[in-house]
């Protein structure tokens, strides 16, 4: 691939980013690129900084160093690049935050209705089609709180695709989760993942990394100690800390 | 002793309008700007934060009658005549907004965050997260304190006859002191009082109930 590719295929770059919490240095020296089309998956323990690094790519932190660049625009602080952003970034959340008063379908269609513009009738038939997409057309009329968490969160992820982003962020989607529902929600990320989805996954759900990532990163004290395909990282770890990780996370599998 | 007849009732009915539209005058004036008060009190500038607090802290700081002494008589004093139903409602505006800003403050900081951020990754801007995400959660958990409150405002337009409105209490007052019966005449607007104030203060018990059941 010649420099020139690279550059156009790529939707994400992070370059020496640092993010501070007072006198807490949660994010060091970060860089990372993604490009169109590619499946990362990022852990860690807590407290390492994943979470973080994903919340800055649109914007829910601001970073105090380096550089942030999603589609070709840099995020330079100005409220027209946040906005641009975060119309072609969809998050997912792992405590779902659909909007308790609204009903399913009209979670969905809010978005498009304030961001895009759409008249409700068309921002419905787009909610729709999406909740089509995740399997739960038929509970649209319902209230987030008469769902089951998995639902919920799949609700959640259509409420995201309806802005129709570039880029999926997925925050720890399954960690709230009762383990009977973990699997439908991982499904639903897969058939995305398949559709050519741009996605950057927090998630300590190693099958799911094994069998969707195209890179894993492995973080700790706000640094990335570790980045390999899944293949190499599950199998010769480099890294001392990546390889405690790794055995105390599968030991639980 | 005079007799409690249909005239007299019909009097103390009449001071009781004006009681209900003083309410109502001080609860939607109340309302819309305790609305601005309590977005201001969060708002990310720190100047509009400290402004909305001393306004806050001015009128939940001094009596209500003085607050209506102020308006009717203070604001005459410099020359602008303002009526008594206009002295009153201005009053009123100002006495509820201060306590319904606070309470709505406390309730829009009680949506969780998270509705915030999924707000926020939506891309909503400021307007649409708090009129379509923030604002209607945060009106249902403010319910029940914001019904107590209403009761309170109900009871206080009592206050305004000192700027010479006959409402209920006023009117009572009146009846009472022509008829000699103050036990009999009290005892009458004391039930009337009652009979709005209790099933108000009874359905926001209940919507509180109710709310604690599904929060569980």
């Amino acid at each position: 691939m010649t420099a020139s590719d690279n550059t156009q295929s790529m939707l994400i770059s992070l370059e020496k980013v640092e993010k501070w919490y007072g006198a807490f240095h949660a994010l060091k020296d970060i860089n990372l690129t993604v490009r169109k089309g590619e499946k990362i998956v990022l852990c860690g323990p807590s407290g390492s900084g994943k979470s973080t690094l994903i919340r800055c790519i649109n914007v829910l932190e601001t970073i105090e160093g380096g550089r942030i660049t999603v589609g070709g625009r840099v995020l330079d602080g100005s409220s027209k690049a946040v906005d641009a952003i975060r119309r072609e970034v969809g998050m997912v959340f792992q405590s779902f935050n659909l909007f308790t008063h609204m009903t399913v379908l009209q979670n969905c269609a809010l978005a498009p209705m304030r961001v895009r513009g759409m008249s409700r009738a068309e921002a419905e038939t787009l909610a729709r089609k999406y909740l089509e997409r995740v399997r739960i057309l038929d509970q649209a009329d319902k209230y987030p709180a008469q769902l089951s968490g998995g639902q919920q969160q799949r609700v959640a992820i259509a409420r995201a695709l309806c802005l129709e982003p570039k880029i999926m962020l997925f925050d720890e989607p399954t960690s709230a989760l009762d383990p009977e529902m973990v699997k439908e929600v991982l499904d639903t990320m897969i058939s995305l993942a398949r559709d050519g989805m741009t996605m950057i996954c927090v998630t300590h759900e190693m099958g799911f990394a094994r069998q969707v990532a195209d890179r894993v990163i492995f973080m700790a004290s706000g640094e990335i100690i570790e980045e390999a395909e899944p293949d190499v990282f599950f199998t010769s770890p480099k890294h001392e800390r990546t390889k405690t990780f790794l055995g105390e996370i599968l030991a639980h599998h | 002793m005079g007799p409690i007849g249909a005239n007299e009732f019909l009097f103390i009915l009449q001071g009781l309008k004006w009681t209900a539209l003083l309410a109502i005058i001080g609860f939607i004036g109340g309302g819309v700007f305790g609305i601005l008060i309590a977005v201001t009190r969060v708002s990310k500038s720190a100047a509009a934060r400290a402004i909305a607090a001393a306004y806050i802290g001015l009128f939940q700081g001094t009596p209500l009658l003085m607050q209506l002494f102020v308006v009717y008589y203070g604001v005459a004093l410099v020359g602008i005549n303002v009526s008594a139903w206009l002295a009153v409602a201005i009053a009123f505006t100002l006495h509820a907004s201060a306590f319904l800003g606070e309470i709505w403050r406390g309730s829009i900081q009680a949506v969780p965050k998270g509705q915030t951020e999924a707000a926020n990754a939506l891309g909503l801007h400021y307007v649409s997260r708090m009129k379509d995400v923030i604002l209607p959660q945060a009106l249902k958990i403010s319910m029940p304190a914001t019904i107590g409150f209403l009761v309170q405002l109900i009871k206080g337009t009592s206050l305004a006859a000192i700027v010479g409105f006959i409402e209920l209490a006023r009117a009572g007052q009146i009846i009472s002191n022509q008829t000699y019966r103050p036990l009999l005449v009290f005892g009458i607007v004391g039930t009337i009082y009652f009979i709005i104030c209790w099933p108000l203060s009874h359905f926001g018990t209940a919507l509180e109930k109710r709310m604690a059941k599904a929060a569980r």
